[in-house]
């Protein structure tokens, strides 16, 4: 009995916490909707070999209006079919795998690399953080699809290009707000603790300042992540992105384009179908920025 | 700032000349003979130590001197100016528009932070801002070109290439895109400023000692409320020009954003070299201007 009451109260699990404060979204409506939709477009993407009823690259009858019959005759080309006989809603189905794989991954690399470029601008300051933030600078003060361009036209067009290009170009972002988190949290005495324990600098930055630095970054991740969905739809937009014929959603819009003064649907609905993914990390990371605002 | 410029036209100059064979190829094509490139190599200096050439390079960029255009055959400095001017009046009109709705949205939302008013323009801007330049443009002229002009008979031109002249009908599409990607940003950034003036001790002071509502807004509230958004429009001058660069495409409109894409489709490297260091100077500029111009604005950093 006396035992129980002097020994401390059991710490939760990290996994429980990170539940616990992930269920807080709940609490906003706007960041749920954004959720919803994220998770509508992420189920999409696992399930697409089973949702789509078409094959993504093949023909058919060309430029059938929605709802038109397919040349089978049993099934229905729900969303028509593009220049070339294309099921749309089967290559939106399949083009959100592309854009859900290579956005999320370029987002990690950026931080992978901004990350510890922040901890140590902000962390030792001096000589460290001059150099830098002056690179930060030179890098932010390119137009953003400026950058994109030179250097994918440099590099040439793959999906291993583009994570390189948006990682480059994130990098900078990603250092400035973490050096500035950095500065206000270095200051603070389980910090001081740490280096009277005589803990090395590399440890301080990721086990004390890093992790107590995760709710900014959390809402800059979810901003970020639907501005490279952008990114990599506007470099397909013009002809930058990834290699037809797969599909992918800027592709598909730059493609069927020219056909808009008579079909357009052919452009409406991949459209549609990039805006509503990106206003769902917009909207989370609105929720998010709100709950964690709240208390 | 000349430091940032000069490190960027270092970097530009790196990535895109370092590799001697490959600007010959470029500029005489895959087709030349090495012979051909050796002499095109020779006359024009490339054999000389890096750091002449860049030097040489840089000097010429100063007077605006690129070179010639591989693709149009004619020197870069013909074809930029024009091409500057017009997509100067796109970004003047979407700009000026953006803030105008930006900075009105902004203000009524943050002069009353959490009522009705305030949540619908904090969505509709995170809505609007969701919707890129590569969706909007097509959304937009599928409704303006074939929706409306089948359904009520009027409609409006789907592309800007003022093949007929200049023509203002042309550019309201063009306009309204960047108007809508853009504003959004601009109206949250003004009501986050406004409701937090709006929280100080002065504003509570005027409202409580009788002053009409109205007269508080506008003689205490907004002139500290937008000093803030100045600097977020200037800033916004940078992401204006990755806007501009989609608009130009899909709209086939000849302005500088048009002319950048061109010449990094075709490895028209002169070209890209002038493009880019037109960009980087525009956003390099603009943000010394911000800086300045915040310091005159708010005389709490003006006098300390």
């Amino acid at each position: 009995m006396t035992d129980q009451a002097i020994s401390a109260p059991r710490r939760e699990s990290s996994l429980l916490r990170l539940v616990k404060g992930a269920a807080l979204i709940r609490e906003s409506w706007v960041g749920m909707v954004g959720l919803a939709i994220i998770v509508f477009w992420v189920l999409v993407a696992l399930l697409a070999d089973v949702l789509a009823p078409f094959p993504p690259n093949a023909t058919g009858a060309a430029m059938t209006l929605p709802g038109g019959p397919a040349a089978d005759g049993s099934s229905v080309h729900w969303l028509g079919t593009d220049h070339l006989g294309r099921d749309i809603l089967s290559r939106i189905i399949h083009g959100s795998r592309q854009v859900l794989l290579y956005a999320p991954l370029a987002t990690l690399c950026a931080y992978i690399v901004g990350i510890p470029m922040g901890l140590a601008a902000g962390y030792r300051r001096g000589l460290t953080d001059d150099v830098l933030s002056f690179i930060a600078n030179v890098i932010l003060s390119f137009p953003v699809l400026v950058l994109y361009i030179i250097i994918i036209a440099t590099i040439g067009a793959s999906g291993f290009n583009i994570v390189i290009a948006v990682t480059f170009a994130s990098a900078p972002g990603i250092m400035r707000i973490v050096r500035g988190l950095v500065l206000d949290l270095r200051n603070r005495e389980y910090v001081f603790a740490a280096e009277t324990r005589g803990e090395s600098a590399w440890r301080i930055m990721m086990i004390e300042i890093l992790p107590n630095a995760r709710g900014p970054l959390i809402v800059d991740s979810c901003l970020r992540l639907g501005y490279v969905i952008i990114t990599i739809g506007t470099l397909g937009f013009l002809g930058l992105g990834l290699p037809p014929p797969d599909p992918d959603w800027g592709g598909m819009i730059t493609e069927t384009r020219s056909f808009i003064t008579f079909m357009p649907h052919m452009v409406v609905f991949p459209c549609l179908a990039i805006s509503s993914l990106v206003l769902g990390f917009n909207l989370l990371a609105d929720g998010l920025r709100e709950v964690s605002l709240r208390d | 700032m000349v430091l940032t410029m000069l490190v960027v036209s270092l970097l530009l100059f790196l990535l895109l000349e370092i590799n001697v064979e490959g600007v010959a190829i470029k500029v005489l094509g895959a087709y030349s003979s090495d012979q051909q490139r050796e002499i095109w190599l020779e006359t024009n200096g490339y054999f000389d130590p890096l750091p002449v050439r860049y030097a040489r390079w840089l000097g010429n960029a100063v007077v605006g001197d690129f070179g010639d255009s591989v693709r149009f055959k004619v020197p870069v400095s013909e074809i930029l100016p024009g091409r500057i001017w017009n997509t100067a009046i796109l970004g003047f009109w979407a700009l000026l528009i953006a803030s105008i709705i930006g900075l009105f949205l902004g203000v009524i939302a943050g002069m009353r932070e959490g009522s009705g008013l305030d949540r619908t323009v904090s969505v509709g801007s995170i809505v609007t801002t969701s919707v890129p330049e590569i969706a909007s443009a097509p959304l937009l002229a599928a409704l303006f070109v074939f929706y409306l002009p089948q359904t009520i008979g009027w409609g409006l031109p789907g592309t800007s290439s003022m093949a007929g002249g200049f023509d203002w009908v042309q550019l309201i599409l063009p306009i309204t895109v960047l108007v809508l990607y853009d504003f959004g940003y601009i109206a949250r950034m003004t009501r986050a400023s406004m409701a937090e003036v709006m929280m100080t001790h002065y504003i509570r002071t005027a409202v409580l000692k009788g002053l009409p509502y109205g007269t508080v807004i506008r003689k205490h509230a907004l002139r500290n409320a937008l000093i803030a958004p100045f600097t977020v429009i200037m800033l916004q001058i940078n992401w204006l020009l990755s806007g501009v660069i989609v608009v130009e495409v899909f709209f086939a409109y000849k302005g500088f954003g048009s002319l950048l894409l061109e010449a990094s489709l075709n490895q028209d490297i002169f070209l890209i070299e002038a493009c880019a260091m037109v960009a980087v100077f525009v956003a390099v500029g603009t943000q010394t201007l911000a800086d300045i111009g915040y310091t005159y604005l708010n005389p709490r950093i003006r006098f300390s």
